[in-house]
C-alpha cells in the first residue's frame, strides 16, 4: 500500500527515480513520466497555460505553453504540457521564438473573446486576463466582427454559460468526462462556431458541476449563487474544511462584508484533490440565510419568545437540573452533535457525561453504525482505499452521501485499475465501475459476505466463472502476487449503512464476517453526517468516552480527569426516543438534530418528542423538532467559529473562521461551558484552543496531536488520529493558499505562529480565485500581506536567484506568482511522546453484536431499501435557495415485474402498507431487483419515514392498488 | 419518427462489436441512423446514446462536428453539387445556379414538398466526369442543365428508386454478409501487435542502457 504521507501531486507514491533536464540553461530534476510544464514549474520556471491542469490529463489544446524543445533537427516549438520529460532534454521557455508564439496564441485566443472584463465575474482573478497582461502582445490586429451568442444561458440550476468568453480549453468537458464520469457538456459544432454546451433540454445535472466553474480559465462558466456578488479584490479568505459531509474536503472560505460569498476547493492531495461537490460548494447560502435563529428563545405558552442568554441558559439549566433531580441522570438524553466541531463535541460530551452524568448521548440519528464498529475496526485512509489490491464496498451510494469520496474511488477504479467489489441491494453510481457488483436481498448481506470470504477450497466453481461472485473471488484469490493477502492484507472495505430500512446490526454482522476472515484488512467508515466521526471520537455515543475508549475501560481515567462519569451504559437515539415515549427519559437536548425529519422511523420520533417534558435545542435553525423545544439556544455555524473537524479517515483538520455569526449566536462549546456553570459544574474551558489542549491531554486516540502540530503548515492536510506508530513525513503540496498564516490564526492563537515555513505556492491557473485573492484581496488579519510585486509570500529564500521567470518586458506587477519548490522541507510526525501510564485506557476494539435472525421474505411483500439523496428536504439544503429546488421528487421505485402484477406503471400511485399505510407515486425501474422497493428519505412530505419500524431487522411493504 | 428501426439497432450493435472500444462506432452508427430519415433528430441521437451507453451530448458533439452528419431535417434526396476545381472549370457554378432555379431553393435549403435538398460539395472524386454531383451519395457525372432536369424528374417520379435509396447511406457502413473479420480475431491480433510493440520497445530500451 502507498505511504500516504509522502505522495505528492504529480508524483506517484514511492517513485523516487529522477532524471535531469535543462530548462533555460539550468539543470533541473524531473520525475519520469511527468510533463515538461510540471517539471519546469517545480523548478521555479512558470510556463503559461490554459488547458493544462495538474489534476487532469493533458490535451495540448490551447497552445499557450509552447516552448522550444531540442530534437534531432534542432529546437522546435512544442506544447510543454504534452511532451514528457526525457533525460538530457533541453528546453527554452523565454526565447524570442517562444515569445512570438505566446503573442500569437494570445492574439488568436482574444479574437473572439468579448473582453467584457468589467462585467465579468472572473475579472481580477482571470487566467486569460493575467496571462494576457504578462505574456500577450498588447494589441490586436483583428478588426472584424466577433462571434456572438445568446448569453448567459443557464446550463443547470447552478451554472451559467457564456459561450462568447470561452477559449475552448476543454477543462470543463474533460472534468465532466474524466473525473465526474458524466459527460453532459461537450463541444458542439466546429471551427469558429465551436461551443461548449449541453444536449438541448438535458441540463448539466451533475453533483460536481461547480468544479467546472472553479477551473474555467475565463468567465465562460459562472456560478449562479456567486454571479455579480463580489469582486475578487473585495474578498478575503481563510482555509478551512468542508463539513457538508464527512469527507472533509479542504476549501477556502471567501467572504465580503461579513457575508460568505463562495467556497473554492483546495488541492489537498490525500483528500479532495481540488474537487468539491455542489452541495458543499454552495451550502454557504445556509450560513447567510435570513431564517437563522439569532437570539435565544424560551417557550412561553405556545410561543417561542426572544430572551437574553442569561435567561435562556438559566431556563435550560433549571429544566435539566429539575429532571435530573426527579429522575436521575439517566432521565436526560442528548441527541445529535455531528454538526459540531471536535472541540464543541468534546465540550458537550463532558457536559453530558461528566456534569449531567448521563450516558444516553448519540450523535447519530439511527442512520449510521454503532460507535464500536466505526471506532473499533482498523481504519483505512482514502489514499489506501485508492491503492488497495481489492476495494470492497459495503456502503450506500457514495455519490449521494460522500460525493468526493466517490470521485476519488471512481478515479482509482478507472485510472488505476483498482478492482472494486461492491456488495449492494440496489445499483449505485459505483456499480458501472465495479469489477464485480454482488447483489443481496435486504437482510442477507452477512450471508453474501460469508460467500465472498469462504476459503478457496470450499468454492467449487459455481458457474462458468463469469458470475459476479466468481469474479470477485478471483480478484481476492489472485495468484500472481498482485492480489491481496489471504489475511486480507491490501483489502480495504468501505463500510457504511446501505439502507436505513435494515437494522445496523445487519452491517455489523457482515463486518464481523469480513474482519474475521481478513484480520489485516482496513476499513473506511462511510458515515455521511458532517463531523460524525469527530463526534464519535469525542464520546458523543453511548458507552464511549472521548478518545475512542469504552465507558467501562476508561472509567478510572475519566473519573480522574473529569471528576465523574456515568454509572452505566446509556441509550442510542432509537433507545432514547423509546424511553422518552415511555417517560423514562424526560429531558432531551437536541444538538443540531431534527429527529422528526431525520430519524428514519417517524412514528417513534413523534412519540419520543411528545413524551419528553423538557426539550432544549441548540441549533442554527428552527426546524420541525427545534420548533417544539422549550428552550432554543442559537448556535454559530460553519465559518463563524474555529476549531477542528474529523473526516471518515479520522483525519483531523482545521476549520477557519471567516465571518461573525448573526445576532448573539455562540459556538456550541461556549454554550456547553455556560450551561455547565449554571448546573454547578465547571468544564474548565475558556478558549477553543484550551479545549483542544485538554483533548490532546485526555483523549487517548488524540495523544500527541498537539495544537502546534495541527497548526503547522505541513499539516494543512490534517493529521490522521491516532498518531502513527512509525514516523511519517508530511510534505506540503501546491494548490493551496501560500500565506504563512495558519488557518485559524485570525480567530485564535494556535501557537503555530507565522514563523513556520509557508506551504508551497499556489498554481494560479489551476485554481484561479485562490491565488488571486491572496495576492490582491483584503489580507487576513493575521495573514502575511502580499509583497509589493504581487508575489506569493513565503517562497523560501534558498531558491536560487534565477529560479523565477526571466524578466520580461512590462511592469513588474504583471509577473505571475512563481511556483517554487513544492516541498519547503518536510515535517516528520511520529508516535506520540506521552508518558506511558497504566491507567491510560486502551482504544475500543470491534466486538460484533449477536446476530439477529431475519424473517424470510414474504412473496407478496417487497423488501424495503431506504436511502439518502444528496439534495433532500433537510434543514441545511432547504436553507439554500440555489440547492433547495434540486431535491428530487419523491416516489417508490420497484421492478416493473412487481408493478405489472398490480397493473401499475411509472407515474401511477399505489397504497404502500408498511408500518403505516400511505399513498405514494411509483417509478418502474429495471435496475431495482425484483422483490425490492426503494424509497428516498427526507424528501418532500411523502411520509416515507412512516413506513419504517427502526426496531425491525428488515422492513417489508405491500403495494396495493388504490 | 422517434427511434431507430429494429434493423438499424441490430446493425448498430454489430458495428459496435467491430471495434475494441465500441465508442468508435459512433460515426458509422450516425450514418446508419441518417439513412432512416435523412437526418439525426433529437430522439434518434438520444436513442444512439442509449444504445452506446454514452450521453446525448457526446452524440451531438460528434454529429455537429461533421458536415455529412445532419442535425436539421433534409429532403428525401440530398443533391450535392461539386464545385471543386475540376468541376468549377467545367461549369459547376452554372450548374448550381441552374439547380437553384429548377428546384426553386437556395443552397442549403429544402423544397417545400420535402423532396430535395441542395448543397454545395467539395470534391467527390468523380473529376473525370466533371461537372458532377451526388444524390444521396450516388454519383452522376457530366451533368448539364438538361440532364439535371431529367434527373430531378426521374427522382421525383420514383423511376430511380432502385439506384438511389431514399436518404442514402455510405455503402461501407452497411455490411452485407456479416463481419469481415470476427471481433475475437481483431482483439487477438491487436493484443499480439501490442505485445510485439512492447517487446521492441523493451529491446530498444535495453540496447540504449
Amino acid at each position: 500500500m502507498a505511504d500516504t504521507a509522502t505522495a505528492g501531486p504529480g508524483g506517484r507514491p514511492g517513485n523516487t527515480e529522477t532524471l535531469s533536464i535543462v530548462v533555460d540553461g539550468r539543470q533541473v530534476e524531473a520525475r519520469p513520466g511527468e510533463m515538461v510544464i510540471a517539471a519546469a514549474e517545480r523548478a521555479g520556471t512558470y510556463i503559461p497555460r490554459f488547458c493544462y491542469h495538474p489534476r487532469m490529463k493533458p490535451v495540448g489544446m490551447c497552445r499557450m505553453c509552447l516552448v522550444e524543445i531540442r530534437g534531432p533537427r534542432g529546437y522546435s516549438l512544442q506544447p510543454a504540457c504534452f511532451v514528457a520529460v526525457a533525460d538530457g532534454q533541453e528546453v527554452r521557455t523565454t526565447s524570442d521564438k517562444v515569445k512570438k508564439a505566446q503573442d500569437g496564441v494570445l492574439e488568436f485566443l482574444l479574437i473572439n473573446h468579448p473582453l467584457d472584463c468589467p462585467v465579468c465575474d472572473k475579472g481580477g482573478e482571470c487566467p486569460l486576463q493575467d496571462q494576457t497582461l504578462a505574456y500577450g502582445p498588447g494589441e490586436s490586429r483583428f478588426v472584424e466582427e466577433k462571434r456572438h451568442f445568446a448569453k448567459p444561458i443557464p446550463i443547470s440550476g447552478l451554472v451559467d454559460l457564456d459561450r462568447e468568453r470561452c477559449i475552448q480549453c476543454a477543462r470543463c468537458t474533460r472534468f465532466a468526462d474524466e473525473h465526474a464520469g458524466e459527460p453532459l457538456i461537450n463541444f458542439i459544432g466546429r471551427g469558429d462556431q465551436l461551443e461548449v454546451n449541453t444536449y438541448p433540454d438535458h441540463p448539466f445535472a451533475s453533483y460536481f458541476s461547480g468544479n467546472t466553474v472553479q477551473i474555467c480559465p475565463v468567465g465562460a462558466l459562472t456560478a449562479a449563487p456567486y454571479r455579480f456578488r463580489a469582486r475578487p479584490w473585495d474578498l478575503e479568505q481563510v482555509e478551512s474544511t468542508c463539513t457538508s459531509c464527512a469527507v472533509g474536503c479542504r476549501v477556502v472560505v471567501q467572504s465580503s462584508s461579513n457575508r460568505l460569498t463562495r467556497y473554492l476547493g483546495v488541492d489537498s492531495d490525500p483528500v479532495n484533490q481540488t474537487w468539491l461537490c455542489d452541495k458543499g460548494r454552495f451550502d454557504f447560502e445556509a450560513v447567510n440565510s435570513d431564517d437563522r435563529v439569532t437570539h435565544p428563545l424560551v417557550r412561553r405558552g405556545d410561543e417561542l419568545v426572544e430572551v437574553s442568554w442569561d435567561d435562556a441558559l438559566a431556563a435550560a439549566a433549571q429544566g435539566l437540573a429539575g429532571v435530573k433531580h426527579r429522575g436521575g441522570p439517566s432521565a436526560v438524553g442528548v441527541i445529535g452533535g455531528a454538526r459540531l466541531p471536535n472541540e464543541d463535541a468534546y465540550a458537550w460530551a463532558k457536559l453530558a457525561k461528566g456534569v449531567l452524568g448521563t450516558d444516553s448521548v448519540d450523535a447519530q440519528l439511527g442512520d449510521g453504525l454503532p460507535a464500536e464498529v466505526v471506532l473499533g475496526l482498523p481504519r483505512a485512509t482514502i489514499d489506501q482505499a485508492c491503492s488497495a489490491d481489492a476495494l470492497v464496498l459495503l456502503a450506500p451510494d457514495l455519490r449521494e452521501e460522500l460525493p468526493v469520496l466517490f470521485l476519488r474511488l471512481r478515479e482509482a477504479a478507472v485510472e488505476r485499475g483498482v478492482p472494486v467489489i461492491e456488495l449492494t441491494a440496489v445499483p449505485t453510481a459505483m456499480t458501472r465501475y465495479a469489477s464485480a457488483s454482488l447483489t443481496y436481498g435486504p437482510g442477507e448481506v452477512a450471508a453474501l459476505a460469508r460467500a465472498l470470504v469462504a476459503p478457496e477450497t470450499e468454492s467449487a466453481p459455481a458457474g462458468d466463472g463469469e458470475q459476479p461472485l466468481d469474479v470477485a473471488r478471483a480478484i481476492l484469490h489472485r495468484r500472481d502476487g498482485q492480489g491481496p493477502g489471504a489475511d486480507g492484507d491490501g483489502v480495504v472495505v468501505v463500510l457504511g449503512r446501505p439502507s436505513v430500512a435494515e437494522a445496523d446490526d445487519m452491517v455489523d454482522e457482515a463486518a464481523a464476517v469480513l474482519f474475521g476472515a481478513w484480520p489485516e484488512a482496513r476499513f473506511l467508515p462511510a458515515l455521511r453526517r458532517s463531523n460524525v466521526h469527530g463526534a464519535l471520537d469525542m464520546g458523543l455515543a453511548p458507552g464511549i468516552l472521548p478518545g475512542r475508549v469504552g465507558l467501562d475501560e476508561a472509567r478510572a481515567w475519566y473519573t480522574a480527569a473529569w471528576g465523574a462519569v456515568p454509572e452505566e451504559r446509556g441509550l442510542d437515539t432509537a433507545g432514547m426516543l423509546s424511553a422518552a415515549a415511555e417517560k423514562r427519559i424526560e429531558a432531551l437536548v437536541l444538538l443540531g438534530a431534527d429527529p422528526l425529519t431525520d430519524f428514519p422511523d417517524r412514528q417513534l420520533a413523534q412519540r419520543g418528542m411528545a413524551g419528553a417534558t423538557f426539550v432544549v435545542a441548540v441549533d442554527a435553525f428552527l426546524n420541525e423538532s427545534s420548533g417544539q423545544a422549550d428552550v432554543v439556544l442559537p448556535a454559530a455555524m460553519y465559518a463563524e467559529r474555529s476549531g477542528t473537524t474529523t473526516n471518515v479517515e479520522g483525519r483531523i483538520s482545521r476549520l477557519g473562521q471567516k465571518v461573525v455569526g448573526p445576532g448573539v449566536t455562540r459556538p456550541d462549546w461556549m454554550i456547553a461551558a455556560e450551561l455547565a456553570a449554571r448546573l454547578g459544574g465547571d468544564l474548565g474551558m475558556d478558549t477553543v484552543d484550551a479545549v483542544w489542549d485538554e483533548i490532546e491531554r485526555v483523549a487517548p486516540s488524540h495523544a500527541g496531536i498537539t495544537r502546534r502540530l495541527i497548526g503547522d503548515p505541513h499539516a494543512a492536510d490534517g493529521i490522521v488520529a491516532p498518531m502513527p506508530r512509525v514516523p511519517v513525513r508530511l510534505a506540503v503540496g501546491t494548490g493551496r493558499p501560500g500565506g504563512a498564516a495558519p488557518v485559524h490564526a485570525g480567530a485564535t492563537d494556535t501557537g503555530a505562529g507565522a514563523t513556520q515555513p509557508a506551504p508551497g505556492p499556489i498554481d494560479p491557473m489551476a485554481t484561479p480565485g485562490i491565488g488571486a485573492i491572496e495576492s490582491q484581496g483584503i489580507p487576513n488579519i493575521a495573514g502575511a500581506p502580499p509583497t509589493a510585486n504581487g508575489e506569493v509570500p513565503g517562497i523560501p529564500s534558498d531558491v536560487p536567484a534565477d529560479a523565477g521567470p526571466a524578466p520580461r518586458a512590462g511592469p513588474p506587477e504583471t509577473q505571475l506568482p512563481v511556483a517554487g519548490p513544492s516541498q519547503p522541507g518536510a515535517l516528520e510526525v511520529g508516535p506520540p511522546d506521552v508518558p506511558s501510564s497504566a491507567d491510560r485506557p486502551a482504544l475500543v476494539r470491534f466486538t460484533p453484536a449477536k446476530p439477529r435472525s431475519v424473517p424470510a421474505p414474504d412473496s407478496y411483500a417487497l423488501r424495503l431499501v431506504a436511502r439518502h439523496r444528496l439534495y433532500d428536504h433537510g434543514t441545511l439544503v432547504q436553507a439554500c435557495p440555489s440547492l433547495a429546488p434540486l431535491a428530487p421528487s419523491p416516489g417508490l421505485r420497484a421492478n416493473p415485474y412487481d408493478l405489472d402484477r398490480l397493473g401499475v406503471q411509472t407515474g401511477g400511485r399505489v397504497r404502500v402498507r408498511g408500518r403505516e399505510a400511505l399513498e405514494m407515486g411509483v417509478l418502474a425501474d429495471t435496475d431495482v431487483p425484483r422483490g425490492v422497493a426503494v424509497i428516498d428519505l427526507d424528501l418532500a412530505d411523502d411520509g416515507a419515514e412512516d413506513l419504517i419500524d427502526s426496531g425491525r431487522t428488515v422492513n417489508d411493504v405491500r403495494l396495493e392498488t388504490l | 419518427m422517434a427511434r431507430l428501426s429494429a434493423e438499424a439497432v441490430a446493425q448498430a450493435r454489430e458495428l459496435m462489436s467491430l471495434y475494441p472500444d465500441s465508442r468508435s462506432a459512433l460515426v458509422p452508427i450516425c450514418h446508419l441512423a441518417q439513412a432512416e430519415e435523412g437526418w439525426l433528430s433529437p430522439e434518434v441521437m438520444e436513442h444512439i446514446a442509449e444504445l452506446m451507453g454514452i450521453t446525448p451530448a457526446e452524440v451531438l458533439g460528434t454529429a455537429s462536428f461533421y458536415e455529412m452528419l445532419r442535425t436539421e431535417p433534409v429532403g428525401r434526396y440530398m443533391v450535392s453539387v461539386c464545385t471543386n476545381i475540376a468541376c468549377l472549370l467545367n461549369g459547376a457554378y452554372e450548374l448550381l445556379e441552374h439547380a437553384e432555379e429548377r428546384l426553386a431553393i437556395g443552397v442549403g435549403a429544402t423544397t417545400p414538398d420535402q423532396m430535395f435538398s441542395l448543397e454545395e460539395a467539395e470534391c467527390i472524386a468523380f473529376c473525370d466526369r466533371a461537372p458532377c454531383l451526388q444524390v444521396n451519395h450516388r454519383f452522376f457525372g457530366s451533368v448539364d442543365d438538361e440532364r439535371f432536369d431529367t434527373l430531378v424528374e426521374d427522382l421525383a417520379a420514383g423511376r430511380l428508386d432502385d439506384d438511389v435509396p431514399h436518404h442514402g447511406v455510405l455503402s461501407r457502413v452497411r455490411r452485407q454478409g456479416g463481419l469481415a473479420v470476427p471481433a475475437e480475431q481483431v482483439r487477438a491480433e491487436r493484443a499480439e501487435a501490442d505485445r510485439a510493440r512492447a517487446e521492441r520497445a523493451a529491446a530498444a530500451q535495453a540496447e540504449r542502457s
